[in-house]
């Protein structure tokens, strides 16, 4: 390894930065969150921003747009001292993000909510629409998108309104460009041009910080790094001089021998059957078995039905029709307080509205679904919540100041981790577990793969949708392909292979010929 | 299982004491509030400290805060009911129809507290089985309710309730404590158990902070809700019963624009108007506030415009307070 020191970064003295954060320290309430870190950013380069959760990257980026003070530290301009008092300054002075939840506006159209701000006027200082139209067309001409200026935001679906994001990003006249996990919610066609974007973003002398877990993405734009751990700098230099497991053991300390550690677990009776299970408008006729100690996978593209069925499955949305049996017993599930009964918890995609309730402590999150547990006559017994909280939150590993906490002040990982906990503590015996590491760094992705063929070797059948292709392969025993809301392979053994995976999900058949 | 870090990490319950939380809450602030009310009042008017005058300055509250202590319940839980005054005029007109029909106190109470439930179930069903929004609903209700009322009424009056239902308005337990303060102290004792130490409780705040999440937490939250309107219900026609009592008669116009006052009350005392946070003992400390600040102008011969100003303004103060002072010590000052 050579350069991974900062001081190594030589560049770093041979050209003028963009942007520099120069010993930046950021503290709150017993957790130092950056301690002294420095960040380059060179105009017609991509950075990557690489760290586990908790190290630090949203507070840089909170940093950078003028959201968070600093507590220690300046920031450079052009080598000038500045100060991002409100994300305004921090926008004036040309620095935007594409951030992982850009907060847009449902109700208002996709012209006005890429001009949000900064519309262009026309006489009598009104809002020119035909203009503000023509120049989103133009914006979004330019990344590929085809979407209306004029349609409602609320009528797009998860990827077209990252695509309105980035769009409002480049609708401003930008120098730095912070893209945070910009290809979470985008389908392999939607990143290949998002890259293509990147290129015309260096080629026009942006300087980018791109954030993102995934080390094929790395590799495939970024022009240097910057490692963080635990809120500080440990390493930062060029993507030519170094390897993917160099990289990972700047990130987690140590190296990470195998990204999927699929243990051996014995495969039981039969412990769910779902049986003819269709809805009116999302999926139809879904059949499987799980059994015991089995991870099945199930894999798909965005809006294959995948999570639709699996919400149907917890009493969320009604089926037209279907049976469900655990063991031998048919089970009616009308609520999620049903599937509670029967067994079947659901770890959700979207933590922050489904998963977790932000706005209120770990423990108190820990314990809803099983405050029966944790009561006697309906009276809350305290000591037994936070020893529910703290036993389950241990066997997680999460990383939290204490357990009264709100949920929302934890980084992502750790979010997921408090929601996984949550379903363990009512002793299920179905986990479903949707898209469970999404958003989530590779130290900790590690750790929930880990987790989960524990809890597969413990006995408790789990059902993950993923799509990522290397975790559906590295996991699962078996997988079931969805396509437009139906099952379209099962697929387990030899049979089981990337290209098989993907042939299925988009309806192609042996022959490479659409179907 | 972590790949960093082989030890498992011990993470504290805590970091501060609940008894330094409780002192830095918005409760102590209120209190601070309260007594400096009480000591001005005393100040202000020679006839202030004298029991049976407190005891008088009780009723300014009582019937509003039993309704309040529901209210601040289905607020934490992100609804609101405004129909509460126009359910004391449902429930209080149906009284007089009993009582002409020749009704006795038991069954008069009962078709109280039945009109205010049966109307909390109407609130509650439209929210909850059609999906609309609370406030749209109980506006609605509210002119429903008050509508049914004069209908009944026209400009015309109840009069001549039974001699012994005017105890529950009128009556005292003990010395100066009157029945509706002993109702409001069990109320407050009864809400604040519910919503602090029961599960019930925790699903008031979970409701109220994501319905989303709560659902997929396997909370039915529908159910949450129905019970709460049902309460607030039931709790405007305790309070109808009362404020008739003490009346001795029936209105349609009676406890008009009381919904305000309640959600004043409950605001004040510190609940979150969008959902998911606030406390009884807020709720119980804003509505000796109200009480006093109405009684001590009264003292005064304040007019009762005047009075609903200082009101007014009594909210925003105490409200923009904590915020004020955040700025202050920003800007470093």
């Amino acid at each position: 390894m050579r350069n991974l020191s900062p001081e190594g970064d030589s560049a770093a003295q041979d050209a003028q930065p963009v942007l520099t954060l120069d010993k930046i320290t950021k503290t709150f309430p017993g957790v130092k969150a950056l301690d002294g870190v420095d960040l380059h950013l060179f105009a017609g380069q991509v950075t990557a921003l690489i760290g586990e959760n908790g190290a630090g990257k949203s507070t840089v980026v909170k940093t950078l747009t003028g959201i968070y003070q600093p507590n220690g530290g300046q920031i450079l301009l052009h080598g000038k001292p500045v100060r991002f008092v409100t994300p305004q300054d921090a926008a004036d002075a040309g620095v935007t993000a594409i951030h992982q939840e850009t907060v847009l506006f449902d109700e208002l159209s996709v012209a006005e909510n890429v001009f949000i701000g900064h519309a262009p006027k026309g006489r009598f200082g009104l809002i020119d629409t035909a203009a503000m139209h023509s120049r989103t067309a133009d914006i979004l001409g330019t990344i590929g998108a085809k979407i209306s200026p004029s349609v409602k935001l609320k009528d797009l679906g998860i990827a077209s309104r990252h695509l309105v994001a980035i769009a409002r990003a480049l609708s401003v006249e930008a120098q730095v460009v912070i893209m945070d996990e910009p290809t979470a919610a985008l389908s392999q066609t939607e990143i290949e041009e998002l890259y293509e974007l990147v290129d015309t973003l260096k080629a026009k002398g942006k300087a980018i910080l791109f954030i993102s877990h995934k080390f094929d993405e790395i590799f495939r734009i970024a022009d240097r790094f910057t490692v963080f751990r635990d809120g500080q700098l440990v390493g930062a230099g060029q993507m030519a001089d170094v390897t993917e497991a160099d990289l990972v053991k700047m990130m987690v300390g140590r190296a990470v021998d195998q990204l999927f550690p699929k243990r051996h677990a014995e495969i039981g009776d039969k412990v769910l059957t779902v049986a003819g299970y269709s809805h009116p408008t999302e999926f139809e006729d879904i059949n499987f078995t799980l059994r015991r100690g089995e991870i099945l996978g199930f894999y798909g593209l965005v809006g294959a039905g995948r999570s639709e069925f699996m919400q149907s499955l917890i009493g969320i949305t009604k089926p037209s029709k279907g049976a469900v049996r655990i063991g031998d017993d048919v089970r009616v599930i009308r609520s999620p307080a049903d599937a509670i009964k029967a067994g079947i918890v659901y770890v959700p995609e979207d933590r922050g509205k489904q998963g977790a309730i932000l706005d209120m402590p770990i423990f108190q999150n820990v314990t809803l679904p099983s405050l029966h547990k944790t009561s006697k006559d309906g009276f809350i017994r305290l000591a037994e919540e936070f020893a529910l909280a703290r036993e389950y939150t241990q066997r997680l590993d999460l990383r939290a100041a204490s357990l009264d906490t709100n949920v929302g002040a934890l980084s992502g990982g750790n979010q997921q981790k408090v929601v996984i906990a949550k379903w363990l503590a009512t002793k299920p015996r179905v986990i479903i577990l949707d898209e469970p590491t999404k958003g989530i760094d590779i130290g900790s992705k590690a750790a929930v793969h880990d987790f989960m063929s524990e809890l597969a070797a413990q006995g408790l059948s789990v059902i993950m949708v993923s799509s990522e292709i290397p975790e559906i392969m590295g996991m699962s025993d078996r997988v079931i392909v969805m396509r437009d809301g139906r099952m379209v392979a099962e697929l387990e053994g030899d049979a089981l292979s990337p290209e098989t995976l993907v042939r299925h999900a988009v309806g192609i058949n042996e022959q490479g010929d659409a179907a | 299982m972590s790949l960093t870090d082989t030890t498992p990490r011990v993470i504290p319950d805590r970091l501060r004491s609940p008894m330094r939380a409780r002192m830095m809450s918005w409760e102590s602030l209120l209190l601070g509030v309260a007594v400096g009310i009480f000591i001005l009042n005393s100040l202000a008017s020679p006839y202030f400290l004298n029991a049976w005058n407190l005891s008088d300055a009780t009723f300014n509250f009582t019937e509003k805060a039993m309704i309040a202590f529901a209210m601040a319940l289905l607020i934490i839980a992100g609804e609101i009911d405004l129909s509460v005054a126009a359910i004391i005029a449902l429930a209080s007109t149906a009284m007089g129809v009993a009582m002409e029909m020749g009704a006795g106190t038991p069954v008069l109470v009962l078709v109280g507290l039945g009109t205010g439930l049966a109307c909390g179930a109407f609130n509650g069903a439209l929210v909850t089985k059609l999906g609309l929004p609370s406030i749209v609903v109980t506006i609605g209700t509210m002119s429903l309710f008050r509508g049914i009322s004069y209908i009944i009424l026209g400009d015309g009056a109840f009069r001549g309730y039974p001699s012994d239902f005017s105890w529950f308005g009128q009556g005292y337990v003990f010395w100066v404590i009157s029945v509706e303060f002993a109702i409001f102290a069990l109320l407050a004792v009864v809400f604040g158990v519910l919503l602090h130490k029961t599960s019930f409780g925790r699903t008031v705040y979970a409701v109220g902070n994501n319905p989303t999440g709560a659902l997929f937490s396997g909370i039915r939250v529908d159910r949450v809700k129905m019970i709460l309107f049902l309460l607030t219900g039931l709790m405007s026609g305790l309070a109808a019963v009362c404020l008739t009592s003490r009346l001795g008669s029936t209105r349609p116009s009676i406890a008009s624009g009381m919904e305000l006052e309640i959600v004043t009350m409950v605001v004040l005392g510190g609940v979150n108007i969008l959902g998911g946070s606030g406390s009884i003992p807020g709720v119980v400390i804003a509505a000796f506030v109200m009480g006093l600040v109405t009684f001590g102008l009264g003292l005064l011969n304040v007019p009762g415009i005047v009075m609903s100003i200082f009101i007014g303004l009594l909210l925003i103060g105490v409200i923009a307070l904590p915020r004020l002072w955040a700025m202050y010590r920003k800007t470093g000052g």
